[in-house]
């Protein structure tokens, strides 16, 4: 894929989209209408952006706790993420997600996984299902740092090298798996160099250069294509908040210095310029982009403010898939007590 | 009719829906060698794609499948040994089981995981688990537990053409054994039990290997002029409360017996709901015949006696009618 500079615009405008998105979602948390735990995307916008939109529309993508960015790099529509994250109805799970568990099938979000590490095997096995019904489609997986440690990684990308599957692994290299250092807990200098261990292509890219990201990503979605197999790319980057929107961590476990050298490269007003240096952008539309994001984002806080809470009812729906199961005859069903096994 | 084996059922199952549905596949340790006759020679039917071999990474591959269904596709993934499913938990657990009503029904889950209770062989302790109760504690599974060549050749059908998740324990102890089943295809509802004997002085709710061993203490009780009746639920979950209430109510006596360890046993659930709902029909208290809290150890002197028998199953229908003639 060729990053036209309409295309360009587009990378802007998604990581603008996360950042207001999530700027918005600090906010509503503040007063108390994000219910659980939330974690922010802000500071990795850059990698989000540059990987998905290296990818189709149609092809699957996986992501992990801290993934509102994901969807919205792969076009979601923004009203029932913001509606989701608020627990409402109308919310792309319908309340049954939040923060940590969103997905949008609509535009190949198979769903999050906060079990860290544990959406590697599933993005896996949707490579795999590529694989078997020949649509051509590509698997992308997000994690992070901590998540390399986990057996998970390592037994979903030897099943990946050993099938050859159309999967590109990208490793969100945030530095810290909540306090503790990649430094200290990851056993080569780069996650990319796991790769190695697999027989795959590892690369380490600057993730807050979506360029960058979209480069490398892009790279091994064509092999994955071209069924050459899977590929790790990891992008190094930054997340600007705590862990988790309420979270006090006592222990200084990031030092100024390091979070302000990583905050003067903020990643979406530095694209911002460079587009603007490059004579991709002028100032009168970068501020339209800005503008258009503000109302978009504006109108699915007002209509996750304005959508109802799901009826308490609702609770016991959806543990099954839909087809009604034709395991208990009428006659039984009636004595059957109310619970979900039946729903 | 023509008998096959319990095995041979969960074959023919397999390779019908296989030439059913392009989209139904085999994943396990081993599988294209067929180590223990469930998949043997189906690799060279349908090639090594949809009769896929996996390296030694249960979490991996059980996810792996979960995705693959996520995406659209139905597979099998056999786990062999039960105690395996332990090393998947996490994908068993927070996504199979999780996905559909986490991702507010935009997920649907078609896979089925198939898993032998391995037991009475001397194995020892970590290969002889009978650990469906531990799922039925997991809500999105459901759960077949089938006793027959019949029963799993129907019920496996079900559980591969079903939307849903399914965990399908087979109690290898039964694996050899054959019965009558139909060279076509047939599919068992999942959620309906089977009544496997009529009778009306007690009702014994057998769980798998434990079925046969009821129908041999109601035979040994039918000579003392004690009529059984023997209910096998075959499906957990969802599970047919309405057949046991109805039995019950017919017989006022109750006894469940299930290979698992006694505490929050299969045998557990099914008393708690009967004493819940049935109580009023009750006319003695209910007795569990399950394998005590204790690990499996390994040579058979001390094995053997610990699983349910037909003679324990028997002396827990007579104090059961001690206690209406103590009364």
């Amino acid at each position: 894929m060729e990053l036209t500079d309409e295309r360009l615009i587009e990378m802007y405008r998604r990581m603008l989209r996360i950042r207001h998105f999530d700027e918005a979602v600090e906010k509503l948390a503040g007063r108390g209408l994000v219910p659980g735990a939330a974690h922010l995307t802000i500071g990795q916008e850059a990698e989000v952006v540059g990987a998905c939109m290296a990818v189709r529309a149609d092809d699957y993508m996986v992501g992990n706790h801290r993934s509102h960015g994901h969807p919205i790099g792969k076009g979601a529509d923004l009203k029932r993420l913001m509606a989701e994250l608020m627990g409402k109805s109308t919310g792309v799970n319908r309340g049954k997600g939040g923060s940590m568990h969103l997905a949008d099938f609509s535009v190949g979000s198979l769903g999050e996984s906060s079990i860290v590490g544990s959406g590697i095997p599933v993005a896996t096995g949707a490579a795999l299902a590529a694989q078997l019904s020949g649509d051509g489609r590509v698997s992308l997986c997000f994690f992070g740092d901590g998540a390399s440690n986990e057996g998970a990684f390592h037994e979903a990308l030897n099943l990946a090298a050993i099938w050859r599957l159309p999967a590109v692994y990208v490793c969100e290299n945030n530095q810290y798996a909540v306090t503790t250092p990649a430094r200290e807990a990851v056993s080569v200098a780069h996650v990319a160099d796991r790769a190695a261990a697999y027989g795959m292509p590892g690369a380490t890219v600057d993730g807050q250069d979506p360029v960058a990201v979209f480069e490398a990503v892009g790279a091994a979605v064509g092999r994955a294509r071209a069924g050459e197999g899977p590929s790790l790319v990891e992008a190094e980057t930054y997340r600007f908040h705590e862990h988790a929107l309420g979270l006090r961590i006592p222990a200084s476990y990031r030092s100024e210095e390091e979070l302000g050298s990583w905050l003067e490269r903020d990643p979406v007003p530095s694209f911002a310029r460079r587009l603007i240096e490059r004579g991709v952008l002028d100032r009168e539309r970068a501020e339209r982009v800005e503008q258009e994001v503000r109302a978009e984002v504006e109108q699915a806080v007002e209509f996750a403010e304005q959508s109802a809470f799901p009826d308490p009812a609702e609770a016991f729906e959806g543990l099954y898939s839909p087809r009604v199961p034709a395991a208990v005859p009428a006659a039984r069903a009636a004595h059957e007590h109310e619970g979900a096994h039946h729903a | 009719m023509r008998e096959i084996s319990y095995l041979k059922g969960v074959y023919e199952a397999q390779r019908a829906e296989m030439l059913r549905d392009d989209r139904v596949f085999l994943m396990g340790e081993d599988i294209e060698a067929g180590v223990f006759g469930s998949s043997a020679g189906l690799a060279e039917e349908f090639g090594r794609a949809r009769v896929r071999n996996v390296p030694l990474s249960e979490n991996g591959f059980l996810g792996a499948a979960a995705g693959a269904a996520l995406a659209g596709m139905r597979p099998i993934v056999d786990m062999t040994i039960a105690s395996f499913l332990y090393v998947g938990m996490d994908q068993l657990v927070s996504i199979i089981a999780k996905a559909t009503y986490m991702y507010g029904g935009q997920a649907r889950v078609p896979l089925v995981v198939r898993a032998a209770m391995f037991y009475g062989g001397s194995n020892a302790a970590q290969h002889s688990d009978r650990p469906h109760p531990m799922f039925m504690g997991v809500p999105g599974l459901k759960i077949i537990a089938p006793s027959d060549a019949y029963d799993a050749k129907g019920l496996l059908t079900t559980a591969i053409r079903d939307d849903d998740p399914v965990m399908c324990f087979e109690d290898a102890t039964l694996w050899a054994r054959k019965a009558p089943v139909p060279e076509e295809e047939y599919a068992i509802p999942l959620g309906r039990a089977a009544v496997k004997r009529e009778g009306s002085d007690a009702t014994v709710v057998a769980v798998a290997g434990c079925v046969p061993h009821a129908l041999r203490a109601a035979d040994a009780l039918a000579g003392e002029g004690v009529s059984i009746e023997v209910v096998d639920p075959r499906s957990l979950v969802p599970l047919d409360t309405a057949a046991i209430l109805e039995s019950v109510a017919k017989t006022g006596r109750l006894v469940v017996a299930d290979p698992a360890h006694r505490t929050c046993s299969a045998a557990s659930e099914i008393s708690a709901t009967v004493a819940e709902e049935g109580f009023g029909d009750l006319r003695a208290p209910i007795v569990r015949v399950a394998t005590p809290d204790v690990q499996i150890p390994f040579s058979p002197g001390l094995e053997q006696r610990l699983y349910p028998t037909g003679e324990r199953i028997a002396d827990a229908v007579r104090s059961t009618l001690g206690a209406v003639a103590a009364r």
